[in-house]
């Protein structure tokens, strides 16, 4: 079971990343060294190696930058908004709603007594996936989220978060000694501590692979569908494929705002529970 | 097993046209960078003055419906109390009238009876004034009836001689008298 099951897995891998029907798929999806704005031109990427390392800027890379240069300039112009009057208008309206939401609906209820110190991390976290999965599906746009890479490293940013927030709670000892809890049995204290200790590192994974695989996911389905037209190779199954693929765009719009709430949502728990272990 | 063929997947996908799964240093560096960079700036240009903003409004707001709050239960009171006083100052209004209707009443009533008094005694005074009067009159009346009476006598007496003579002389005064 297991092992036909992996094969096959490897086998979709293999012909996703190797075979030539399929390959116009992962190459939307995937990242790459150019922005391929066809029929515009293809804009090639710099290569930069250092220290035996490839640090190219990679499509995923610039998608980022533009997420970053987007959010910047929507919060100075928040920014400015607020400073000439504190009733909201425009486009603050609509980011002043997300982060009261932040605030409110995730930070407070989750984190509790002291919730503000996180509260930088968390706003930023969630705008920069929102933004970054909004990015991807715009035309010829590109979902840094669905980068492995990416998502690991957020979710890595966010262990650390947590482990930080929690140790400096609690101190260095109090933290680990509060991760086991409390009545059990000697003699379960030295596997309740590997538990713990994996579990620590279990939930960014969690949270790098949900987030990876979401929108990911959709993108597929999405190209998936289209191709149907190209494989098939009759116009009888374009309305079909194009309704099918809108409602999976509609689908995408709202599993980018879900991914972007919940991996703050998760993020903001674990640092609660970190943060406030007595519960 | 599968994590295994996984990873041998995305090991042997890495390169150029990578794999799903293909883990890129490049871009997790950048990715750091990136977040690092945003974070910092976001914190400086947008959350610290936004939130304070929204706490600043969420207090201001507070503050108001306080204020607000305050001012209903205030002029609810001065309602009140102006109703109240409205209601004193009807009441004292009504006693003042009440007060002086009776004080003139009192007055009245004290007038006339003083001015029926002294009605009474004026007339009092008038009617033994005519007593006194007539009294006095009467009491002259009998003095000259009693002097003429005594001078007719006197003169009878002087003349008393003859009937005729007398008879004359009595008819004499008696037409004095009554030419009197």
């Amino acid at each position: 079971m297991w092992t036909s099951d992996s094969t096959i897995v490897t086998d979709t891998l293999k012909a996703a990343s190797g075979s030539q029907d399929t390959g116009w798929i992962m190459h939307h999806v995937l990242d790459a060294r150019e922005l391929d704005l066809t029929p515009f031109g293809i804009i090639h990427l710099p290569q930069i190696h250092l220290f035996g390392m490839d640090l190219s800027i990679t499509k995923h890379v610039v998608f980022m930058w533009i997420a970053v240069i987007l959010l910047v300039l929507a919060f100075i112009v928040a920014r400015k908004s607020y400073q000439k009057s504190l009733v909201p208008r425009g486009i603050t309206n609509l980011l002043e709603i997300l982060i009261v939401f932040v605030r409110d609906e995730i930070a407070r209820p989750t984190i509790g007594h002291g919730f503000e110190k996180f509260l930088p991390y968390l706003l930023t976290v969630f705008f920069f996936i929102l933004t970054c999965n909004f990015l991807g599906l715009i035309p010829y746009g590109s979902t840094a989220t669905s980068n492995i890479s990416v998502t690991a490293t957020l979710a890595t940013i966010s262990f650390f978060v947590i482990q930080i927030g929690g140790i400096m709670k609690n101190g260095f000892f109090g933290y680990f000694k509060g991760l086991i809890p409390h009545g059990i049995p000697m003699w379960l204290l030295p596997i309740m501590f590997v538990v713990e200790l994996l579990g620590l590192f279990t939930k960014p994974f969690a949270l790098a692979i949900r987030l990876f695989a979401n929108m990911t996911a959709g993108h597929i389905v999405i190209m998936a569908l289209l191709g149907l037209i190209f494989i098939l190779r009759t116009y009888f199954v374009v309305p079909v494929s194009i309704s099918f693929a809108l409602f999976i765009f509609l689908l995408e719009i709202l599993v980018a705002l879900i991914q972007a709430y919940i991996f703050t949502m998760l993020s903001s728990l674990f640092i609660g529970m970190a943060y406030h272990q007595e519960h | 097993m599968i994590l295994a063929d996984l990873f041998v997947v995305a090991l042997a996908g890495g390169g150029e046209s990578g794999g799903p799964l293909d883990v890129n240093p490049g871009v997790i560096l950048w990715t750091v960078v990136t977040f690092i960079f945003l974070l910092l700036i976001l914190k400086k240009i947008a959350w610290k003055p936004i939130l304070n903003s929204l706490k600043e409004r969420e207090s201001f707001i507070k503050e108001s419906l306080e204020k607000a709050e305050t001012a209903k239960k205030d002029a609810e009171k001065l309602i009140a109390d102006n109703k109240q006083n409205m209601l004193k100052a009807e009441d004292e209004a009504r006693k003042i009238i009440n007060q002086s209707r009776e004080y003139a009443e009192k007055l009245k009533s004290q007038i006339l009876g003083e001015s029926k008094l002294q009605a009474k005694k004026m007339i009092d005074d008038a009617a033994s004034e005519i007593e006194r009067k007539n009294a006095e009159a009467f009491n002259k009346l009998k003095d000259q009836v009693a002097d003429i009476a005594i001078q007719s006598a006197e003169k009878i007496l002087r003349e008393s001689l003859d009937k005729d003579k007398q008879i004359k002389l009595v008819k004499k005064y008696l037409d004095d008298l009554s030419n009197n």
